[in-house]
């Protein structure tokens, strides 16, 4: 073939209109197949039919009780007909179950948790999701992210220089308000090796600086690692298992390379739901169990708020409310941790309802956020049980210990006009924290004064060296 | 009729005994045969304590939230399924029947008690019908199979009743009361009716997910 034809091709190939890509029925089979165990089939064959999960979901809930949108119904015409069908599904089925697995659930496992059979509906869900995207039928925005992961190992593309770089910025930035304050990059032996979302390097540097605060006034033995930072995993909602086992991998590796004690994760609920229990599965971590023990950031705060390693001005005034997250409360079983937090920070705190691991998802999760502005109207009306719940505690502020949950809350505030302040707990900590004496900062002019110090002392030194060196050059 | 009945109360009911255990059985000792090979974060996370609690907390009425919320229909359930194992099994026409075959039998209970708690099961049963057809969730899960079960699981309870107090022709009756009964007993295994087993293996699988896997209550 000649060289000529060989660079027309992929000229060719662009400007062809879309023709639909047959589907890969052996590869929906694999899955089908893979994912055909004893509790699969124990679902798919016992539901009875009861509708009791109905009233757990949220987007029924908010769509005037829509029986469409009923859990069992969205199971039942999406991994249900794959399974009846033997994996022989077309491209239009596909592209209509896109539309029920990421448009219709966030993945929030209330209804696993409110069927009489315990039948794992959600799991059902995300089974279905990967079949979907083994086609390249997923939404656009995940599909992006999943492969920014696979190029750069974080969902965001930030380089490895820009991320220390942004450590290191906010060290110093920080570092203004607490004297000695440093985050410690590949520190080895570390307590805790702190990952994040990519949202904060890009977005929200001030995130990583509270953080730094927090862990240098509680004299914290911590680092961030070079690589393998980022905890989130958008893949895993994308259902894209190999991807998503691309930035746990890199986790593990990383503390195991660097001797920490506990991976400590951001305020951030998936990014917890990843590392600490379906990681193991994608990497093949022995006993389904994390490497080295995973550990939330509101199981850290309050130890450290318990233990007294830092002590408030005052506690927090305002009534505030709680979001539970999914992946922290209902999936990571850390509601009562986060409660006691709330009780060590704040004077008046009332409870959303339901709450706890009953809550209702925020609407922002399972992949909502990322998938952008062609599902945002859909997560607005979604979110319309959020908003009513967070409006009927009367609080001005709502503490969101969850980046994904964070934007949703923050977009319902405006939409619904619910007036609140949404927060993270960093936030409240940093704003109420005493800092202790030996960090205090150094005062400016004292900065100043030494400074004008040391350049004397440098100049003096340059004199000296250039006069021995005259010296020299004459004798 | 007589030799039908001759041949429905003997090896029939032997044949319908025969496949509802081993029915049973045989697809218990498969699924769980499977789930050693694919079904890892059940076997890695196993807690006898979660999988008891995970189970209680759903034998029992309104002891997990979502049935407190649909307390009425909860409590029907309860009542169906307690009565429509219950009755059966402590009839004393069918302990007569255990005696004679076994030289054993369970306690029975009151014949009049026994006759009013059919009516129960049976008025159950009805509720269960108006609610599959008046509830828009629930309808639109419905397919003719979940029809066929309802009424298949009810009809013993029905000519049973019949047959006792002698309404409608006795024979035909009985006949129709041993015939539905050994359908059901042979369907059971095999349809989402196993759940008179299967219950409790999907509940401890979901026990073992929330419990002993994250910490978290799932009832």
């Amino acid at each position: 073939m000649s060289e000529a034809a060989n660079e027309k091709a992929p000229e060719a190939t662009a400007e062809a209109p879309e023709a639909p890509q047959p589907v890969d029925v052996k590869k929906i089979q694999g899955i089908l197949a893979a994912n055909d165990g004893a509790r699969m089939r124990t679902w798919l064959s016992i539901c009875a039919r009861c509708g009791l999960c109905a009233d757990s979901c949220f987007f029924y809930l908010a769509k005037d009780k829509d029986p469409k949108l009923s859990p069992a119904y969205k199971a039942k015409i999406s991994l249900g007909e794959m399974y009846k069908k033997k994996g022989k599904v077309s491209r239009e089925f596909l592209d209509k179950t896109l539309d029920v697995v990421w448009g219709q659930c966030t993945a929030c496992r209330r209804c696993s948790m409110y069927c009489p059979f315990g039948i794992d509906i959600a799991t059902m869900i995300a089974t279905a999701r990967a079949v979907c995207s083994s086609q390249g039928v997923l939404p656009e925005g995940l599909a992006r992210t999943t492969d920014n992961i696979r190029r750069t190992g974080n969902q965001m593309e930030v380089s490895t220089e820009d991320w220390v770089e942004t450590c290191d910025w906010m060290a110093e930035e920080y570092g203004e308000e607490v004297g000695g304050l440093e985050i410690p990059v590949d520190k080895q032996d570390a307590d805790y090796m702190y990952t994040v979302n990519p949202r904060e390097p890009m977005y929200y540097p001030q995130d990583l600086g509270m953080a730094a605060e927090i862990f240098h006034v509680a004299r914290l033995n911590w680092t961030v690692p070079s690589t393998g930072w980022d905890s989130t995993n958008l893949a895993m909602f994308a259902g894209n298992k190999v991807v998503a086992a691309i930035p746990v991998k890199n986790m593990y590796d990383k503390a195991i390379e660097l001797g920490a004690k506990n991976i400590l994760i951001t305020e951030c609920g998936h990014a917890f739901r990843s590392a600490k229990f379906e990681g193991p599965y994608w990497v093949g971590a022995p006993g389904g169990n994390p490497p080295v023990p995973v550990v939330h950031s509101v199981e850290l705060f309050r130890d450290i708020m318990r233990d007294g390693k830092i002590k408030l001005k005052h506690k927090f005034k305002a009534p505030v409310t709680l979001q539970d997250p999914c992946n922290v409360s209902r999936n990571g079983g850390l509601w009562d941790v986060m409660r006691e937090l709330v009780d060590l920070l704040c004077e008046d705190f009332r409870d959303m309802s339901p709450n706890r691991e009953y809550n209702h998802c925020c609407g922002g999760g399972g992949g909502f956020i990322p998938m952008g502005a062609p599902f945002k109207r859909r997560r607005m009306e979604s979110g319309k049980v959020k908003a009513e719940q967070i409006r009927a505690t009367g609080a001005t502020t709502i503490i969101v210990p969850c980046h994904n949950c964070f934007d949703q809350i923050n977009d319902l505030n405006k939409e619904y006009d619910l007036g609140v302040k949404v927060v993270a707990f960093k936030e409240i900590i940093t704003e109420l924290m005493v800092i202790p004496d030996d960090m205090q900062p150094v005062e400016e002019e004292e900065e100043v004064e030494a400074a004008e110090v040391q350049a004397e002392a440098q100049e003096e030194a340059a004199e000296e060296a250039m006069k021995e060196a005259g010296e020299v050059q004459g004798s | 009729m007589d030799k039908l009945y001759e041949f429905l109360s003997g090896p029939g009911l032997w044949i319908a005994f025969i496949v509802f255990a081993l029915g049973l059985i045989i697809r218990v000792v498969f699924l769980l045969g499977l789930s050693r090979e694919k079904d890892k974060p059940f076997w890695d996370h196993t807690d006898s304590g979660w999988a008891l609690k995970s189970i209680f907390h759903w034998l029992v009425p309104f002891a997990s939230q979502s049935t407190r919320q649909q307390p009425i229909f909860a409590a029907v359930i309860f009542i169906f399924h307690v009565c429509w194992i219950g009755v059966p099994l402590f009839l004393q026409a069918h302990n007569m029947l255990f005696e004679e075959a076994f030289g054993w039998s369970l306690p029975s209970l009151p014949e009049g008690l026994a006759d009013i708690l059919t009516l129960v099961v049976i008025g159950c049963g009805v509720f269960f019908i108006v609610r599959r057809l008046v509830r828009a969730e629930v309808r639109i899960l419905t397919g003719p199979w979940d029809w066929f079960l309802l009424l298949l699981a009810l009809s013993p309870f029905v000519t049973g009743w019949l047959a006792y107090n002698q309404y409608g022709p006795y024979q035909l009756m009985l006949i129709l009361h041993i015939l539905l009964s050994e359908v059901l007993l042979i369907i059971i295994p095999f349809s989402k009716l196993a759940h008179v087993v299967l219950f409790f293996f999907s509940r401890t699988a979901i026990g073992f997910e929330f419990g002993a896997r994250r910490g978290a209550r799932v009832w």
